[in-house]
């Protein structure tokens, strides 16, 4: 099994392309989060989401959210006008 | 300390009821059962005739600051935040027997968001020994 070490460096993440992209934009918090949460459901363990928001909340609410339930925060990286957070759902 | 979070929810007001619809979201998201008791004003903003209507704001929100108008608190989506957060997790809204009776309101009378009218001992032995957050 190979390690990776999170959060990756904006290099790695900007070379990644989630298996699923939920656009939150616009969105206010909770709805970023519920957004991801619900994406999460819809892809394969081992899978990726990514999640676009313009909220200032979503990257640490993704971070603490995957902590909790056992997800992987790969990260979150800039893009223009919103940031994009990676997940891999493990379970 | 138990994972699921209790609410007993007492004010009416769109500010208010939006604070408990994202607290419960979010605990919703993050895997905590949630359990709510509507008392008194949330209960009456609960009815399936009015809960679409405009519930006003808090009376200490409400009173007017020269540098920041009121207005600014804009839409607030309480009702469809509460929706995803049952569609999301383990939520259980209750409407306080008690309450209902003082109103002279019954249990059909509500928003099919309530899944049932209880007791104050159901409410807290669902709240098990988590926290209770008082709104």
């Amino acid at each position: 099994m190979t390690t990776i070490t999170t959060p990756l460096s904006d290099t790695e993440l900007l070379s990644l392309t989630g298996d699923k992209v939920v656009d939150a934009r616009g969105s206010a918090c909770p709805g970023p989060l519920l957004e991801a949460k619900k994406a999460m459901n819809t892809v394969q363990i081992g899978q990726t989401i990514e999640i676009w928001s313009s909220d200032p909340g979503t990257k640490s609410d993704v971070g603490a959210w995957s902590a909790k339930v056992g997800h992987t925060y790969l990260g979150t990286v800039a893009g223009e006008g919103y940031e994009r957070t990676f997940v891999i759902r493990q379970k | 300390m138990s994972d699921n979070l209790s609410i007993v929810l007492f004010s009416g007001t769109e500010d208010k009821l939006h604070a408990a619809a994202t607290i419960t979201a979010g605990a919703a998201a993050m895997g905590m059962p949630v359990n709510i008791l509507l008392m008194y004003w949330a209960l009456d903003a609960f009815r399936a005739d009015r809960i679409a209507n405009d519930h006003g704001l808090a009376y200490d929100a409400s009173r007017p600051r020269w540098n920041e108008p009121v207005e600014h608190v804009g839409d607030i989506p309480w009702l469809e935040t509460f929706r995803q957060a049952k569609e999301l997790g383990d939520v259980t809204i209750r409407a306080c027997a008690g309450s209902l009776a003082t109103l002279g309101l019954d249990a059909a009378s509500m928003d099919p968001l309530v899944d049932d009218a209880g007791g104050i001992a159901t409410f807290l032995a669902a709240a098990d020994d988590g926290q209770i957050l008082f709104i």
